[in-house]
């Protein structure tokens, strides 16, 4: 804590001396956390990425980019942009909505220009822009996509992610979206979109369960230990899986046609570069940007997913 | 020279440790039923393979800890330590493909780097307790963000994965059998008689118990206190690296993600099977029980639907206050006998 002060405090002395000689710096702050896990892995890449290619593009503008590890180390870092870098716009991936809404807030009553994504705020007055993905249509896309495959009397289960609100939008527009089709559902389990709890759920639900035709686990994470699990109850003839996200190592198998895992729903750890460039345009563009921006979960097949593949993101 | 040690006098009446491991292995006996009963597949071929493949994980990690918690310590750096040497047999066999090509020395070379590297950080964790006087806790507390931080750094926040060549050839080490017993259930099994041997029957056990029931009155009889609790946190890292070397083939990858809160479930398997979190009394018999029903509570919960998916947590702090009071509720009888 106390190191990171002192480098807070560094910086900003830069930034001061920096403000002196070039008064109309636009200066962007970008809070998002620390990267955990796979998805928030490659959620820094991209900022990082989008960092370096905003400011090479634009030189008056000047990106801050915060990582927190606990929603109270975000507020922290929320208030520390606002009050010693004076920024003109935050960008923020809250770690969490509720606690996040009075940091916020007072980012906004200083002045600044709001994007908030992924993770919405309750109070939606705060922001000026929103992007994030989509949860619901993550689970419809994929639903349609069984239907395509599967029909009256087919056997699923379904592993999902961490109990938490993306996760019951996720699945509850996946179980509207089978209504009907005669799909039967064996069961769920939480597999905390983590690969070993993938590679053990799915290890008991081959032990469960003689005939199972597809798999459902929302998150390529856990897609990767049900792979493995698959493969050692040697059953890859009588299934396929599908995850979610995009991650790299799942999109290269699609590109070279997997027929394992035949496809992916995207939810791009990518859209906070989207965010950033929206938070730009606010500056350099004449177009009114303010709204929200929800991403579509298109379907990455064999014919599209070059156009999602990111070799050196590590996710 | 030997110390007495109250539970040392004890041991040649054999009849006692039954007594003792009872509580434990009456609990998983219940809990063997109870799974049998929800759902037959239980005690599939496939699925004891599964369960028993699974606890040596956790259970290698264990019977390490019960060495370092009957000395009286504590190391909560175990499965952040975990973590980071996957991290880095990966990166180093991967290191190692891209210069000579992938074969079984680049497989040698992973295990024996996950030797030196859990040896080593057993070392620094025993040392700093030891020489620097620092608390046990606060010095793992400390390695384990350390060692979770750098995995986190190395894997640039994602995944690192193994090289498929190398790959191919490290995964007979998880998912193959000799006598029908799956390689890392061998490695279990080899570990805990080790474990078992060093605990019960050499002077370096009884030295363990000694120092863990009161560490002034071992330093008067001259047992090298620092010496034998430092060895007890390099065992711990040998029994961290031993379980990576068995976890890296399951799945070729490591990320920040890995091994989380595995410290927890060691410790847990430690307590459930027997042996006393202030130190002095170890068993290792029962932690191998503790690792067993850790491991098959979740199994049983994913093998049945009538409990609500978000009540699995609920269902695991039951069952693990419900064996350590079958344990203590034996303990308690056995003490008043003795009165």
């Amino acid at each position: 804590m106390y190191i990171k002060a002192l480098a807070l405090a560094l910086a900003a002395t830069t930034a001061l001396a920096g403000t002196a000689i070039a008064q109309e710096k636009i200066k962007i702050g970008v809070s998002i956390p620390a990267a955990t896990h796979g998805w928030a892995g490659g959620l820094n890449w991209h900022a990082q990425e989008a960092e370096k290619r905003i400011e090479a593009a634009n030189p008056n503008i000047d990106i801050t980019l915060v990582t927190a590890d606990s929603p109270a180390d975000q507020a922290g870092d929320i208030e520390d942009l606002v009050s010693v870098q004076q920024i003109d716009a935050l960008v923020v991936l809250p770690f969490e909505s509720d606690p996040l809404v009075e940091p916020v807030r007072m980012a906004k009553e200083s002045g600044a220009f709001i994007t908030v994504v992924d993770r919405g705020l309750p109070d939606t007055s705060i922001q000026d822009v929103y992007v994030a993905g989509n949860n619901t249509e993550l689970g419809s896309v994929s639903a349609e996509y069984f239907k395509t495959r599967l029909g009256e009397g087919d056997n699923i289960v379904i592993l999902r992610g961490i109990p938490t609100v993306i996760d019951t939008e996720r699945f509850d527009a996946f179980m509207k979206g089978i209504e009907g089709s005669g799909i039967n559902v064996l069961d769920n389990q939480f597999a905390n979109w983590n690969r070993d709890d993938g590679f053990e759920v799915m290890q008991d639900f081959l032990s469960r369960f003689p005939d199972i035709d597809g798999v459902w686990a929302q998150d390529d994470d856990i897609a990767m230990g049900v792979v493995e699990a698959v493969r050692q109850a040697g059953r890859e003839g009588d299934m396929f899986i599908v995850g979610g996200a995009g991650m790299k190592d799942v999109i290269k198998g699609i590109m070279d046609g997997d027929a394992l895992i035949p496809v992916d729903v995207l939810y791009p750890p990518a859209m906070i570069a989207t965010a950033m460039d929206v938070t730009v345009a606010n500056f350099t563009s004449n177009g009114p940007v303010q709204g929200e921006y929800i991403l579509g979960a298109p379907l990455v097949t064999k014919d599209n997913a070059e156009q999602f593949y990111f070799p050196d993101s590590p996710f | 020279m030997t110390v007495s040690v109250p539970e040392a006098q004890k041991a040649p009446k054999g009849f006692r440790i039954d007594l003792k491991t009872a509580g434990p292995l009456l609990a998983l006996v219940l809990l063997i039923i109870l799974g049998y009963s929800l759902n037959p597949a239980f005690l599939n071929e496939g699925n004891v393979t599964n369960l028993l493949t699974r606890s040596a994980f956790i259970g290698i990690i264990a019977v390490g800890a019960t060495f370092v918690i009957t000395a009286g310590g504590i190391d909560l750096s175990v499965g952040s330590m975990a973590a980071f040497i996957a991290g880095m047999m990966i990166l180093i066999m991967n290191a190692a493909v891209d210069s000579w090509g992938a074969s079984l020395a680049t497989v040698l070379l992973g295990i024996g780097c996950s030797l030196i590297l859990g040896i080593s950080a057993g070392f620094i964790n025993g040392f700093l307790t030891t020489k620097a006087k620092i608390e046990a806790f606060i010095v793992t507390l400390g390695t384990m963000g350390i060692y979770r931080s750098l995995i986190t750094y190395f894997a640039d926040g994602g995944t690192l994965s193994l090289n498929n060549g190398a790959r191919e050839i490290y995964r007979p080490v998880y998912y193959d059998s000799f006598l029908r017993i799956p390689y890392p259930v061998w490695v279990f099994i080899i570990v805990a008689l080790i474990g078992w041997i060093l605990m019960n029957r050499t002077a370096f056990g009884r030295y363990c118990m000694a120092i863990g029931s009161n560490e002034q009155v071992a330093r008067y009889s001259a047992i090298k206190v620092d010496r034998i609790r430092t060895w007890t946190y390099v065992l711990q890292g040998l029994c961290v690296s031993l379980a990576t070397i068995i976890y890296v083939p399951r799945l070729g990858s490591a990320s920040s993600a890995t091994g989380v809160l595995w410290e927890l479930e060691a410790i847990a398997a430690v307590i459930i099977g027997g042996t006393v979190l202030k130190g002095g009394f170890g068993r290792i018999g029962g932690t191998v029980i503790g690792a067993l029903i850790l491991t098959a509570i979740g199994n049983i919960l994913n093998l049945t639907d009538i409990i609500s998916n978000y009540l699995n947590g609920a269902v695991q702090g039951i069952i693990i206050i419900a064996a350590v009071y079958l344990q203590r509720g034996s303990l308690t009888s056995k003490r008043k006998k003795a009165e």
